[in-house]
């Protein structure tokens, strides 16, 4: 939805569910909340970590949110936005 | 902490103005969904202005569709703690999200609609959506 502000005086993914994919091996899933000079700031958010042993790959967990919903592992959490490589809006994934 | 209930009473009057029937604690859901059969829409209601602003229309406009679950019944997240919760029992693998719908058949869950699947999307569509899931799982049940 280009232009759409969910949460007039914000960014534009305030309040929505992303995909934040980084250049280590984590992906979060969670809810944007604002980004700062810190990072991003990813409410109610799951994380994948591709080194974990017996975990699903990252599409496979991915798509597992977008079907089952986001496994909450942390309130509260801040990505470094150096080290952000995508940021997707997981009602996009099928 | 749940909001002041004066404020979030517009909320709630939303949906049980459309005969929507609304589950306070966790007796009156086990009432409801402990031997559910027939269809069923069970609306996880929320504060978010946002999106559950849009969700709460876009249940009103799936409402007047053609096929509908033969009931409809809300849980109130963040305001009745304990009837979300158990709620949310019944709702399998699918994690817990505001707002949220969820439509069963003979209790168990055949289609959800997550918060994520709500957010930035107007009533109109999403109530598209939900008006296809009804034909889809409740065409031939009522």
């Amino acid at each position: 939805m280009p232009g759409h502000v969910f949460h007039p005086g914000h960014s534009a993914l305030h309040g929505i569910t992303v995909v934040v994919e980084t250049r280590n091996q984590r992906t979060y899933v969670g809810r944007f909340d604002t980004e700062a000079s810190g990072g991003v700031h990813i409410l109610d958010a799951g994380v994948h970590d591709f080194t974990a042993a017996g975990q699903l790959s990252k599409d496979e967990y991915i798509k597992r949110c977008a079907k089952f919903g986001v496994p909450t592992q942390h309130k509260h959490l801040i990505v470094p936005t150096a080290e952000i490589t995508r940021i997707t809006r997981l009602g996009e994934i099928e | 902490m749940p909001y002041n209930p004066t404020l979030v009473a517009p909320m709630r009057t939303e949906l049980t103005r459309l005969g929507v029937k609304e589950l306070t604690s966790a007796a009156e859901v086990d009432a409801a969904l402990g031997d559910q059969r027939g269809s069923m829409l069970v609306f996880v209601n929320s504060v978010c202005g946002c999106a559950a602003g849009n969700a709460r229309p876009a249940l009103a406009l799936a409402l007047q569709h053609s096929v509908l679950p033969q009931q409809v019944v809300t849980v109130f997240a963040g305001q009745d703690l304990e009837a979300a919760a158990r709620a949310r029992q019944y709702f399998g693998e699918y994690q817990p999200s505001s707002p949220s719908m969820a439509l069963l058949r003979d209790g168990e869950v055949v289609h959800f609609v997550h918060r994520h699947q709500i957010e930035g999307r107007s009533p109109q569509s999403i109530a598209a959506d939900l008006t296809a899931a009804f034909d889809r799982f409740y065409a031939a049940s009522v």
